[in-house]
């Protein structure tokens, strides 16, 4: 069979996957079993078969696993925010359909994408424009003490979305360039790889930024997801652990310095280690929705209420855990499906992250395998740390589940960079 | 590159089984801790379908109350709002509960003995919880409510013989239906700590009489400017008495001889009374731990309670209700009622009746004795020096027509410049109990809380 033939086949469990999700959410509400279910299965199955046909077109060698993950993600997305919200899964329908035109569209226009290399520190410029665009006054928006958000008039949207993509590009064309003199120039102290003080100006920048982001941005998950995806892509660059450690206690330091430091930091720490403290639990951004997220999945237990069973609100209309279908749809997830659904949602993603860095190890040329390696990460870690924060691996922040969570500028630029990833699968395993 | 790759790709297969881990941790390991913390109101949402026991006052005035919200579900009301807010508490999905609410919630909603019975019978049928008929007096409650607005303070009235409590107000106060809405539902009564002031003597002369040292006829020095502990003491406007009984040492609220008694009776044997007095310990009333606060001399930093052979103790400041002591009302109240119970202290007592929904009596606890604190001779002793007190003393506007009042005045130092005080009025009858408590105010306790009290004593039928 060939690799578009399978990716095919692998959407139709996608499809019954959503079909069925919907019928279990109409038993649930005791509403009469239309074919309605069905209708919406036929819907999203009609979407995916369009965007196979465009990837079967224009990308015939690409990674023919990759889209119909996203798509069990996707479709799973939809059916939890359907019955969170029947009008929010509406809209979320539109940009699911937005975000495969941005998908076609970014297939299209950078065919070759090795274009992006030339132009890498004008994306640079992008990616951190947009990264300090909620800082603006008169358009940022503050959700939860992170500046994460814009609006402007009635749309409202997360630069960072896109930023992330800008900033994992600029950092791979970056790399790729100064890999060779990284290693090279360095030298060993006490065992210790360290690069040489010339290049390590660069570096330092990044760390800079990060360190900047926590203060400015007011949020340590995105710090520590862009700082994560700059250390990874910086090993597999150079293939030294040293940087790593070496990173790695520069970002503790750094945000040690400033959790002792910066008040509203250090209240994040608060809240991510007492979560029942009587005072941070009733303050406004206090630990009621971290809190509410455990009792969440204490209620679901192993196997889960049952989809659509678990209690989402007060009886008398508050919800019982804020923002159900943002940041904490993972505990809405684990509430109905238990740990069992919650673990399978994160198994979507190792072998989404799987697929990813297998592009990369297939890439031939050291830009793709820097670009495939850094987009796989960042949306990993992205994983970890909305997941991770929920779960109080870490403290929680406010980004999205990709694919997942209720937003419109996730979808799209989560598919913008599936785009990206199968362009450089098509590359890889063109024949030659 | 590609090792690199490989091993990055296995960080994050170890960064994803920590989710699993944590996930499983909250989801499964920690579920059942998770679903008792009285935060989650998972478990209320569910008692919402269980019909509330109602709260009922002494007279059988509804105090709360259920009503139906809409299906099977039951919202609580509380139609006496602020009045009896400290005491009943409030049951609210969102917000939790507390006070009675708190206290009885097992019986409220029919629990009997095990979890597992809730969780069946709410599968099998409907179910009512168990009323409580409680011992507080409407009248009375909402006089002492009255004669509090205006002023932050409590009062607390408790029968002399049971323990049963009649009263207890206090001020700011807020309203149970809506506790989202509520600056704070501190409850003065049991959980405000004020210097004691004089009226502490009481406890003084209880240690005096019934060790067998003093007797009300004992001869005293009143001499202003004693030193206690290294630094002369004043009497109140600095009036020096002479020899005098200890009698008219209480009657005229001496300093100089009540700390002078402190000292020579010594820390062990004032500590011997105070614990008998219930000081050191959570009242053994039938309210949550949590809004309940101890008394005696406090560690105001560490919030911990110091013995009395500290070194930081003054014991004879202390033996005049001023250095570190810090009580609640409740716990004068229960000075007040040990003494003129003869010397008994009683468990004071919320509830007095529980009853299931056929209109059986599920539950009719006794009164409970906590404590033999002095001889029935003693407390005799003591009594008629606080009488004199009323009769003759800074306690004169608490005296009853016809009703012998036997009390203490308080009035304690806040802030001296400003003649900024805490004001008391500690008390009895043969049958009721007081103690009441004026916040911060200019004025003497025997002008602003002794005629507080008087009028309670009146509205509970003294």
């Amino acid at each position: 069979m060939s690799a578009r033939n399978r990716e095919l086949m692998a959407l139709i469990p996608a499809s019954l996957l959503l079909t069925a999700g919907f019928a279990a959410i109409f038993i649930q509400r005791n509403e009469l079993l239309s074919n309605v279910s069905l209708t919406y299965g036929g819907m999203f199955l009609g979407l995916c078969f369009v965007a196979h046909l465009v990837i079967r077109f224009t990308l015939p060698y690409a990674d023919p696993y990759l889209f119909p993950l996203v798509a069990v993600l996707a479709c799973f997305g939809l059916v939890v925010i359907y019955r969170i919200d029947e009008d929010l899964a509406r809209v979320q329908a539109q940009w699911f359909v937005i975000g495969l035109i941005a998908f076609a569209l970014t297939i299209f226009l950078l065919r070759d994408f090795r274009l992006l290399e030339r132009y890498r520190y004008t994306i640079a410029f992008a990616g951190l424009l947009l990264l300090l665009l909620p800082r603006v006054p008169g358009i940022g928006e503050q959700v939860n003490g992170a500046y994460l958000g814009v609006r402007i008039g009635p749309i409202s949207f997360q630069p960072s979305e896109l930023g992330k993509i800008a900033i994992v590009i600029f950092l791979a064309a970056y790399l790729q360039d100064t890999r060779r003199v990284l290693v090279q120039g360095s030298r060993r102290i006490l065992g210790v790889t360290i690069p040489p003080l010339k290049h390590l100006g660069p570096l330092l920048v990044v760390w800079g930024a990060a360190m900047f982001m926590l203060v400015f941005i007011r949020d340590l998950g995105s710090s520590l997801m862009y700082f994560g995806a700059f250390l990874a892509l910086l090993y597999v660059a150079t293939n030294r652990l040293s940087f790593v450690v070496i990173g790695l206690l520069m970002f503790a330091a750094g945000a040690w310095f400033f959790s002792s430091t910066v008040g509203h930091v250090q209240d994040r720490i608060d809240v991510w280690l007492n979560p029942f403290a009587p005072g941070l639990y009733d303050q406004p951004g206090g630990s009621y929705q971290i809190a509410n997220g455990m009792f969440a999945m204490a209620d679901g237990g192993l196997f889960g209420r049952g989809l659509g069973a678990a209690v989402l609100r007060v009886p008398d209309g508050g919800p019982l855990i804020p923002a159900p279908e943002t940041d904490m749809i993972f505990a809405v997830i684990v509430n109905d499906l238990g740990l069992l659904g919650g673990a399978g949602v994160i198994a979507t993603y190792l072998l989404i992250a799987e697929r990813g860095f297998k592009i990369a190890t297939l890439a031939t040329d050291s830009f793709s395998k820097l670009l495939a390696t850094g987009l796989t990460a960042v949306m990993a870690l992205q994983v970890f740390v909305i997941v991770g924060g929920v779960t109080r691996v870490i403290p929680l922040t406010g980004v999205t589940l990709p694919f997942v969570s209720y937003g419109g500028s996730s979808i799209v630029a989560n598919f913008i960079l599936l785009a990206l990833l199968l362009l450089i699968s098509n590359r890889a395993r063109r024949p030659a | 590159m590609n090792v690199p790759i490989y091993r990055l790709f296995m960080v994050f297969l170890l960064l994803f089984a920590v989710l699993i881990g944590f996930t499983s941790r909250w989801a499964v390991f920690g579920e059942q801790q998770l679903r008792e913390n009285p935060k989650n109101a998972r478990v209320r949402i569910e008692e919402q379908r269980i019909k509330r026991g109602v709260i009922r006052a002494a007279n059988g005035d509804v105090l709360a109350g259920s009503t139906r919200l809409s299906g099977d579900r039951y919202g609580r009301r509380y139609p006496t709002g602020r009045l009896f807010a400290l005491p009943i508490g409030f049951d609210n999905v969102r917000f939790g509960r507390q006070g009675l609410e708190a206290y009885y919630n097992d019986a409220l909603v029919g629990r009997k003995e095990e979890l597992t019975s809730l969780v069946d019978s709410l599968i099998t049928e409907p179910q009512i919880g168990d009323d409580l008929q409680t011992t507080l007096v409407p009248r009375a409650q909402e006089l002492a409510y009255d004669l509090l607005q205006g002023h932050k303070g409590a009062v607390v009235a408790l029968g002399v013989r049971d323990g049963s409590v009649k009263v207890m107000a206090g001020t700011p106060s807020f309203d149970p239906d809506k506790p989202q809405e509520a600056e704070s539902t501190f409850n003065r009564a049991t959980q405000g700590l004020y210097p004691p002031g004089s009226t502490f003597k009481t406890v003084t002369a209880t240690a005096a009489i019934d060790s067998g040292r003093y007797q009300p006829e004992s001869r005293v020095n009143g001499r202003n400017g004693k030193v206690i502990s290294g630094t002369p003491l004043n009497n109140f406007q600095q009036q020096s008495y002479g020899d005098i009984t200890l009698t008219e040492a209480l009657t005229n609220s001496v300093n100089t001889v009540w700390a002078d008694v402190g000292v020579k009776l010594g820390r062990e044997r004032m500590q011997e009374y105070m614990d008998r007095f219930g000081f050191g310990e959570k009242p053994p009333m039938d309210y949550p731990d949590t809004q309940m606060f101890s008394s005696g001399p406090r560690d105001t930093e560490r919030n911990e309670i110091l013995p009395m052979r500290s070194d930081r103790v003054d014991v004879g400041r202390t033996a005049i209700g001023q250095g570190l002591l810090l009580v609640t009302p409740l716990q004068m109240a229960t000075v007040a009622q040990t003494i003129g119970n003869g010397g008994v202290r009683m468990e004071p007592r919320l509830v007095q009746r529980v009853i299931d929904p056929d209109g059986r009596t599920v539950d009719e606890p006794m009164p409970e004795q906590a404590e033999r604190v002095m001889s029935r001779d003693s407390a005799e002793k003591v009594a008629t020096m606080m009488r004199s007190v009323v009769r003759e003393g800074s306690g004169t506007a608490a005296a009853l027509e016809g009703v012998t009042v036997a009390g203490k005045t308080g009035t304690a130092e806040i802030n001296i410049e400003q003649g900024i005080n805490d004001l008391w009025f500690i008390g009895f009858t043969e049958d009721v109990a007081v103690a009441v408590i004026i916040e911060r105010e200019r004025g003497q306790g025997g002008t602003v809380a002794a005629p507080i009290a008087k009028q309670v004593l009146q509205a509970l039928g003294q």
